[in-house]
């Protein structure tokens, strides 16, 4: 675990890595590992910031901020101490991606952390991955273990003068520390609720400094790009989506996993060739095309590409890479429900319109699921999210909202089927664990 | 040596808090880590561990239970020797998820949040566990096992009564 899958059409600029032991430093160091590091150390800030922002790399968490730029926003001068603060909290359901890194090649967030401080002026950065990725930490640990017995990690790295150092840390268990803010919350010890912006971390972030937070996949990208080029990273891709992306397919398709795929990519393709098309040759209901908070896709909406633009314009997001692909025998009375249940759950509590929101549309789904819901559930629950966009500090309000959005108006009239077909008499489905975890 | 006298964890534990309130810019930053740490240790948050921990880093006992209470991985409340987490979320409800939720229970007789009267299993069900691409998914204390059937949660619990799994630490 995690089993590796390959396809023709893969690019592998980040994969490259993948299935050949470079967890192990000497297998790294063989595969070109610690080579950009040293570069961007010889070529100074300017440049690694110039490189990133010509690769056209965009923040591969979600919400695709370009890199360079993000990294270009800190302050050269500070009086507080600057940090880099991995994310590893993958929590977003569908994604899977950042597992996969970690365990297939942990160096290259380690030295695409110190890329990143490198570029900022930061001696000091955290790899935070979420609580149940023990077993990852426990390799991701011993991967800046050894980068530091060769003296990679530390002071005076490579014998250049320049202090770097990292920390590992592990969550506890909580979807909304993936949230930029609240991360920075929980690093000090205190609830992962999010900080009000501005000011940006940017400029004031962990500890009162300047952070630059990023995915761990962003940051992954970092010495690949240094290495190739960042015109040569952003021709892989399309215009202002540079490069390459680690997308997991998983659901109803023959060959899920986690593929590496130019960014445009047909995402008709990336399901029905790449991961092998339907399971058991049944026919597509839906997709939710970039982890669970993005709006579902239907069956005649997947001729679309591949990147943040594309998705946009297809009313919906590129998210966190996390394609799921539902056969047409899945409710999505059903699928909606579990889905908010989720966010329910991991709902922070922090802002009134998420905690309130997310509580009532779980409640009504579940009367409908149940089977005593009427017609009117269905403007409510629509109301209810509408009323949550844009109304909370951190993303996740917007992030359970926009799911619930696209479920109710492009299936609007299965819920109206279900509602009146329980009220026709058509028996109930039985459901032991009718609205998710944690109850 | 620490400044806290050592009540209930094991010398490495200890040596290990002493080291890690000292690499952070801020002690508390080793909040988190620690009662997760002390979890797999203890077998639980308890009152003891709140107080010790709250004396190591500096803290009133207030602030830790307020941290504690955020975190759906930390408890209050022992746990069996290994507990089976069971993800349910979209990607693993697509493949069965509740199926071998339903298999978890019947098999271990035992719902949400249980413990065997004889203290070896715990049952959870829980939200995404990141092992979406090789659903259904559980975990096992840490341990991920993948691609489930009920005939391979069946092998695994097995496994686990019989002494073999894999502990905590």
């Amino acid at each position: 675990m995690p089993t590796l899958v390959s396809h023709p059409d893969e690019v592998k600029v980040i994969s490259r890595r993948f299935g050949q032991g470079a967890a192990n430093i000497d297998k790294y160091i063989e595969l070109d590992g610690y080579k950009a590091v040293q570069q961007a150390i010889a070529e100074g800030p300017e440049w690694i910031i110039n490189t990133m922002k010509a690769s056209g790399l965009r923040g591969r968490g979600g919400a695709g901020f370009p890199t360079g730029l993000k990294w270009s926003f800190v302050p050269k001068q500070s009086e507080k101490p600057k940090y880099v603060l991995v994310n590893g909290d993958e929590s977003e359901p569908g994604t899977c991606k950042d597992h996969v890194i970690f365990r297939e090649d942990p160096h290259a967030v380690i030295e695409g952390t110190m890329i990143a401080g490198l570029a900022i002026g930061s001696k000091l950065g955290f790899i935070y991955l979420r609580g149940e990725y023990r077993y990852l930490l426990k390799i991701v640990e011993k991967a800046v273990a050894d980068a530091y017995a060769r003296g990679f990690l530390g002071k005076n790295i490579f014998g250049t003068g320049v202090d770097f150092d990292i920390i590992t840390q592990s969550g506890a268990g909580a979807y909304e520390v993936g949230e930029e803010s609240a991360l920075m919350e929980s690093l000090e010890g205190k609830r992962g609720v999010p900080r009000i912006k501005p000011p940006f971390p940017a400029v004031v972030g962990l500890y009162g400094g300047p952070t630059v937070i990023n995915n761990a996949e962003t940051i992954a990208n970092a010495p690949h790009i240094l290495l190739m080029g960042g015109e040569a990273y952003a021709k892989l891709g399309t215009e202002r989506n540079g490069g390459t992306r680690l997308f997991g397919i998983s659901g109803h398709v023959e060959r899920p996993g986690v593929y590496e795929l130019p960014m445009g990519y047909s995402l008709r393709k990336a399901i029905y060739e790449v991961a092998g098309g339907i399971k058991d040759g049944k026919k597509l209901k839906a997709v939710v095309p970039g982890g669970a908070s993005c709006p579902v896709l239907t069956a005649d909406e997947i001729d679309v590409g591949l990147d943040f633009d594309q998705m946009a314009k297809a009313g919906t997001m590129l998210g966190s890479g996390g394609i799921v692909v539902l056969d047409d025998t899945v409710s999505i009375v059903e699928f909606a429900l579990r889905t908010i249940a989720f966010y329910q759950h991991e709902s922070c509590g922090w802002c009134i319109p998420c905690r309130e929101g997310t509580d009532w549309i779980k409640k009504t789904l579940t009367r409908v699921y149940q089977g005593g819901g009427n017609k009117k559930d269905v403007d409510n629950v629509q109301y209810l999210a509408e009323n949550m966009m844009g109304r909370t500090f951190c993303p996740l309000g917007d992030a359970a909202a926009m799911p619930t959005l696209g479920f109710v108006k492009k299936f609007r009239k299965e819920f109206e089927d279900y509602i009146e077909g329980h009220k026709a008499g058509t028996p109930i489905i039985t459901v032991q664990q009718l609205v998710g975890a944690g109850h | 040596m620490s400044e806290v006298a050592n009540t209930i964890f094991s010398p490495e534990l200890a040596a290990r808090f002493d080291h890690l309130v000292t690499i952070y810019p801020m002690r508390r930053s080793a909040l988190v880590p620690m009662l997760l740490y002390a979890q797999d240790e203890v077998g639980y948050v308890s009152d003891a561990v709140v107080t010790e921990i709250a004396q190591r880093i500096g803290l009133l006992e207030l602030d830790v239970r307020n941290v504690l209470s955020y975190y759906s991985m930390l408890r209050t409340k022992p746990a069996g020797k290994y507990n089976v987490q069971v993800c349910t979320n979209i990607s693993c409800m697509l493949r069965g998820g509740y199926e071998i939720l339903d298999h978890c229970k019947a098999k271990l007789g035992i719902g949400h949040k249980e413990v065997t009267k004889d203290g070896v299993f715990s049952l959870e069900e829980v939200e995404c566990i990141g092992a979406c691409c090789w659903a259904p998914a559980m975990q096992v204390n840490y341990d991920f096992h993948d691609n489930l059937t009920t005939i391979k949660v069946d092998e695994i619990i097995e496994t686990y009564r019989a002494g073999q799994g894999k502990d905590v630490k």
